[in-house]
């Protein structure tokens, strides 16, 4: 197991995935979980979040959200936006702030 | 490599950098109108080059290349980027130089993507754009610092203001010839990546200070037009706005390009003779040359504020925004969200349509949006639909008072569209049922760019290229048709003291007569039958056939009429079966090549030919039948 997953398992009550969080939701990311999804092997899922800048320490705010299922969600990484789902999210481990 | 050739010979130099920062707009900004929209040899990822003189007399020949986050290129368009960079690109020489793009108000993406380009050890210059953007929202960046911790030479560039670029050019200038290097790169795992990316924080925490984290205009837009409800709303009146205005704006210049044409078709026509040979000249021109033209040509204006509106919501930063609207949609279709963009491109013409979707990365879903794209109602759709429409359709508001501005004919129009889009969803999901059982769609993942204002230059530059093609298209494949339905519909000549029309001694009436049994459950007769052989060629092209058709059958009418002459010859069902025919008919040869291209075989270009073919039978037969039950045959 990752050092990251270590990190995330001492703490288990800060954190939360992306994929749940409320509109308007603040945090930063403290580890990626990447797992099989929509046809991608987990590491490819990781390294494309990666470079969309979903990195550890990076601060995250939930912009947005769509109608349907409140799906897709735009999320607020530092200075981008980038919209993707809430199943690929998930993912994404974060701690409020 | 010596001095000599290379202070002789053009420098190359290649644009790279994220989707958004601002590439093209750089490009345009140095090129200006020099520039060639080609293919890369044996794909068909689009090949920008232009060329401009440096202040310092130097030749460059400059290349825009798709956007991209990394070199681990996932879709074709990613996979141009990354062999132009490495220069592996078949038919490119590698690029003297890399000026990388990056966004000054967004640059921790571009940062990463520029410590990637490093490591394939490559001659790089940063160019930081937008930087009036940076500046008027009081973002600091300290360039020296950020040029010194990179170790590579950083100028500031605003692509959109003519003297944004000096510094660039400058540093071009300065350039010392580039030793030729092997590019070294291999695809960087999870760790290399977090590695970059942290290396890239530190930098930006290093050099560059934000007050404010949010554009403020963004910001407000966005509260809006991405609310969950107004959103939606917001982007339906938008694309009803854009039918409105295809009609409504384009008409005055269809009028005259209309009247133009005429003119000069009476103008030929009275200088020459109307028997003998002569006369077979006099036909050609008057009837197929300049008719044929003149009657594609009337739709450039449409299918300009078409391309209009498509260039504006892209340049705004809207596009990105509908992707979002319509992900869930798209998705239950079985489509990737990604796809609404090239679906919206396909409403000016699937070819485009089809080559944009190179941005989505799963070959499956892109097959599945290349499939449908050429349901949706393409501008060579609009002359046939407006010629049908103004015969049958009453030119008169829907109701009174509020609806008063809403237009009959419009909203036909708009029901067509909304045919297509129907369609084009409904066969995908279709598709995804059958097809490609239980696989799911890749996952969703777009920036959302900030808004800007589109600038007037980059527009006329985006529209002129758009007419070109179209001008070209109407040049070579439609004139060429046009010729060829003209000889088949007036040769053999009548013979002397023929008492029928001069048509039916003609080969047309031949071939006409011949599909006829075919057609007629679908209420189509056979001089529908002759414009629909050439409209393969290209949709348009039925209409010209038409004219030709019914002019060459009576000498006196004028093509202009053509649309009452339809109104008295047809009746309301057919003209229904036609509309039916018409959004679902694979009527277009060159369609059908991008598709073989771009799906690498001929069997998905058959099966798409196959399957709209039988969907355009059947909906017509359908509308036919049923029109005809409700008493209007
Ligand atoms: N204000 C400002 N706008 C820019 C600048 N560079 C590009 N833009 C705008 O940013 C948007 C995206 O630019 P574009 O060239 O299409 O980006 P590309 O995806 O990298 O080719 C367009 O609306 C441009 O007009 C700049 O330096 N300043
Ligand atoms: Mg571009």
């Amino acid at each position: 197991m990752s050092f990251i997953a270590d990190t995330v398992l001492a703490e288990p009550f800060a954190v939360l995935d992306l994929g749940a969080a409320p509109q308007g939701f603040r945090g930063r990311i403290r580890g990626l979980r990447a797992f099989a999804s929509g046809g991608l092997p987990a590491e490819e899922l990781e390294r494309r979040l990666l470079e969309l800048g979903f990195v550890e320490g990076a601060e995250v705010e939930l912009l947005h959200q769509g109608l349907f299922g409140r799906d897709p969600i735009a999320i607020r990484v530092d200075s981008a936006t980038i919209a993707l789902r809430r199943r690929e999210a998930a993912a994404v481990l974060v701690e409020p702030i | 490599m010596n001095e000599m050739s290379t202070g002789l010979r053009d420098l190359r130099i290649a644009l790279v950098g994220n989707p958004n920062c601002g590439k093209t707009a750089l490009f345009n900004t140095l090129t200006g109108s020099r520039q060639r929209v080609a293919n890369y040899p044996g794909v068909t990822v689009e090949r920008k080059e232009g060329s401009f003189l440096s202040p310092g007399g130097r030749r460059v020949r400059l290349l825009d290349l798709p956007g991209t986050y990394s070199l681990r290129a996932r879709s074709p368009d990613e996979v141009v980027t990354r062999d132009v960079v490495l220069g592996q690109q078949a038919g490119v020489a590698p690029p003297d130089l890399l000026v990388c793009v990056a966004d000054a108000t967004n640059l921790r993406l571009g940062l990463r993507l520029i410590l990637e380009l490093k490591q394939a050890g490559r001659p790089l210059l940063v160019a930081l754009n937008m930087f009036d953007i940076a500046r008027h929202r009081g973002i600091e960046v300290d360039v020296e610092r950020l040029s010194a911790l990179l170790g590579l030479p950083v100028v500031t560039t605003v692509a959109v203001r003519r003297g944004g670029t000096e510094a660039l050019l400058a540093a071009i200038d300065a350039q010392a010839p580039a030793a030729e290097a092997e590019a070294a790169w291999s695809a960087p795992d999870a760790a290399g990546l977090r590695a970059l990316q942290r290396e890239a924080d530190r930098i930006l925490a290093a050099v560059v200070r934000v007050p404010d984290r949010r554009d403020a205009v963004t910001r407000r837009l966005d509260a809006v037009l991405l609310h969950p409800v107004a959103g939606l709303v917001i982007l339906l009146a938008v694309l009803f706005l854009m039918f409105q205005a295809v009609f409504a704006w384009a008409q005055p210049a269809m009028d005259l390009i209309d009247g133009g044409f005429q003119a000069l078709g009476a103008a030929v026509g009275a200088l020459l003779p109307e028997e003998g040979a002569a006369g077979l000249l006099r036909s050609f021109l008057q009837d197929g040359l300049i008719a044929g033209v003149g009657s594609v040509l009337v739709f450039l204006p449409q299918i300009l504020v078409l391309f209009l509106f498509i260039l504006l919501l892209e340049d705004f930063g809207y596009m990105a925004r509908a992707a979002f609207l319509m992900d869930r949609i798209m998705g239950g279709a079985g489509l990737h969200g990604r796809a609404f963009i090239p679906l919206l491109s396909s409403f000016a013409c699937a070819i485009p349509g089809i080559m944009s979707t190179r941005v989505i990365d799963s070959r499956r879903d892109r097959l599945a949006t290349i499939l449908v794209a050429p349901l949706m109602t393409c501008s060579a759709r609009i002359p046939v639909y407006t010629l049908i429409i103004g015969a049958f359709v009453p030119d008169r508001p829907v109701g009174e008072g509020a609806w008063s501005w809403v237009g009959l004919q419009g909203l036909v129009m708009f029901g067509l569209y909304a045919a297509g889009i129907l369609s084009a969803l409904g066969m995908s999901f279709v598709f995804k049922r059958l097809l490609w059982r239980g696989q799911p769609t890749e996952p969703f993942m777009l920036e959302l760019p900030d808004y800007k204002l589109p600038r007037l230059r980059n527009l006329g530059l985006g529209l002129w290229q758009r007419a070109k093609a179209f001008l070209r298209r109407a040049g070579t494949i439609i004139l060429s048709m046009m010729v060829v339905i003209w000889f088949l519909s007036s040769v053999p000549r009548p013979p002397e003291g023929a008492t029928q029309p001069a048509i039916e001694y003609s080969f047309a009436y031949s071939i006409g007569q011949a599909v006829e049994p075919l057609l007629r459950p679908i209420g189509f007769n056979w001089q529908i039958g002759v414009a629909l052989i050439p409209g393969m060629a290209a949709r348009e092209v039925a209409v010209a056939s038409l004219g030709t058709v019914y002019a060459v059958q009576d000498a006196e009418e004028d093509t202009a009429q053509l649309g009452q002459a339809l109104a008295g010859r047809w009746s309301l069902a057919t003209a229904l079966a036609f509309f039916a025919w018409y959004v679902f008919a694979p009527q277009c040869v060159a369609t059908l090549s991008v598709i073989r291209r771009e799906t690498g075989g001929q069997r998905w270009m058959w099966f798409s030919f196959g399957y709209m073919l039988a969907l355009a039978y059947l909906a017509a037969l359908a509308t036919y039948q049923g029109a005809r039950a409700l008493g209007l045959g």
